[in-house]
């Protein structure tokens, strides 16, 4: 990202694939961004009442980032001292020109409506980040796709903002968070999961998110170090439930993305429900297949932040993503987040040039149809 | 063979000071450290961040719960993505200083009137006998 004017870079950009970037994250210049979107009502609302979110604090999270400003890359802030995120022609300028972005995935994680309280306002600030997102971002950057925020703990109403965008080819998925009222697999998810059937676009679900319960199931972290360590358990516990729930018996087609959950555990998740699967299976009998083959047939997952085990083994890397499966994992950068991943050195540089390109843009070309917006 | 450039005039790198330079297409970061220049890739060998943005920071230890001291200050570099952290004073990482280290270049305080006797490089501005600068040799 640093020596893009050297012979090296340039030899290096000469020798790319395609790339798309699964995760990229706008942010808000500031509140008023969104007031073209709102009506007068929910403006109003907004600057008088504030979130309630699902947790006990009435501003911001329940322990401090680490970084300035919601953990954003030190070197993101545009020129002008605005929000990292916040700039189309600056994120050009340092991400998506430089290393090559063909298709970028947006993923606003706030403020979008996600987890609010208020169902009605929940609902309203859903679509104005939505209008927000075609306005201000994928109008004026083709490579740039939009997701469908929905205020996913009121599924109606999320059906008819999917509904509202399906026919939007700004839009290539519909955009939960994994950490949510009730386990996604739970019934009262569904209308969601049909929705997304019925307009043929898939569920992606990033990390983060405020349940209303601790973050982990033997209480609450200390430490911002450990809620960052737990995505793992409780998208394990999220993808059993998929599975146990019986949703992709019920939406056979169904597409699943997990963005930024890591993926080192899911193999091991993947071997116990196959055995306990096989020997309790009476009790869920809905569930036809074994969980691996459900999992390998409708889940996939994005690098970021990828594991990195034992730097001098990458064995034991390349042995997890083979079990993952090589056309089920692909490339996400979260720019502009502090734990961002260049993409020229976070996919293991020893894979050979096919399998890089299917983690590049192979396989999201298979999942997301980027082909609407020509 | 490295050629000597003079990237900077002292005075413009205080103590705690950094400034980032391009010297043979490649870019370097140039810190003073209590008065002693380092020179490193602004380019962090863990993941590829600027470490020019990095944050200056110390080492916080501790032998035990409760108890911590702040040491090594304004000598750690901590780099602005994924907060990997860099003894300057050696290039090390801090957490795994026998495998990760930033790739440091050769860098010196010299006089004007030394460098006047040649041979040196200086890209961007003139060098005269009554200022000291500071040289990178790569």
């Amino acid at each position: 990202m640093n020596e893009l004017s050297s012979p090296r870079a340039a030899a290096l950009r000469a020798t790319r694939s395609p790339l798309v970037d699964c995760d990229i994250h706008p942010r808000l210049r500031s509140p008023a961004d969104l007031k073209p979107y709102l009506t007068e009502r929910w403006w109003q609302h907004w600057q008088s009442y504030g979130y309630r979110r699902r947790h006990g604090f009435v501003k911001g999270h329940p322990f401090p980032k680490a970084h300035p400003v919601d953990g954003m890359r030190r070197d993101s802030f545009p020129p002008d001292g605005s929000m990292p995120g916040s700039d189309l022609d600056f994120m050009r300028a340092q991400y998506l020109d430089p290393c090559g972005v063909t298709h970028g995935v947006m993923n606003v994680l706030s403020p979008t409506g996600a987890g609010e309280t208020n169902a009605e306002f929940s609902a309203a600030m859903a679509s104005a980040a939505n209008d927000w997102q075609v306005e201000a971002w994928t109008r004026r950057e083709p490579r740039l796709h939009a997701s469908i925020c929905v205020p996913y703990e009121d599924p109606e109403a999320s059906v008819r903002e999917i509904r509202r965008r399906a026919d939007d080819p700004s839009f290539c998925q519909i955009l939960l968070l994994s950490r949510t009222a009730e386990a996604l697999g739970r019934r009262r998810y569904w209308p969601i999961y049909a929705a997304a059937e019925e307009v043929g676009l898939p569920i992606g679900i990033h990390v983060f998110g405020y349940s209303g319960h601790a973050a982990t199931n033997t209480g609450w972290p200390s430490f911002y170090i450990e809620e960052m360590a737990e995505h793992g358990t409780s998208c394990s516990a999220l993808l059993t439930s998929f599975v146990m729930e019986g949703v992709f018996e019920r939406f056979p087609k169904l597409k699943l993305v997990l963005i930024e959950a890591g993926f080192g555990w899911l193999p091991s998740l993947a071997w116990r429900l196959d055995k306990v699967w096989a020997r309790m299976r009476d009790e869920v009998p809905h569930v036809i297949r074994p969980p691996s083959e459900i999992l390998k047939t409708h889940l996939w997952v994005t690098t970021q932040p990828m594991e990195e085990p034992d730097p001098p083994k990458p064995q034991h890397l390349l042995d997890t993503m083979g079990w993952i499966g090589w056309d089920r994992i692909m490339f996400a950068s979260d720019y502009p987040h502090w734990d961002f991943d260049d993409p020229d050195r976070a996919i293991p540089p020893m894979l050979d040039p096919a399998t890089k390109a299917r983690i590049r843009h192979g396989n999201a070309e298979a999942v997301y149809d980027f082909a609407r917006r020509r | 063979m490295a050629e000597k450039h003079v990237v900077s005039r002292v005075a413009e790198i205080p103590p705690g000071g950094r400034k980032l330079v391009t010297v043979r297409d490649r870019a370097i970061v140039v810190f003073n450290v209590h008065g002693q220049f380092v020179a490193l890739n602004d380019r962090c060998p863990h993941g590829g961040g600027s470490l020019s943005c990095g944050v200056l920071t110390g080492l916080v230890g501790s032998d035990g719960p409760g108890r911590y001291r702040y040491t090594r200050r304004g000598e750690i570099l901590r780099c602005p993505w994924h907060a990997w952290e860099f003894d300057l004073l050696t290039g090390r990482s801090i957490c795994d200083p026998a495998r990760v280290k930033t790739r440091q270049w050769r860098v010196s305080a010299e006089p004007g009137a030394t460098l006047m006797e040649g041979p040196y490089v200086a890209e961007t501005f003139p060098v005269t006998v009554e200022e000291d600068y500071v040289v990178v040799e790569a």
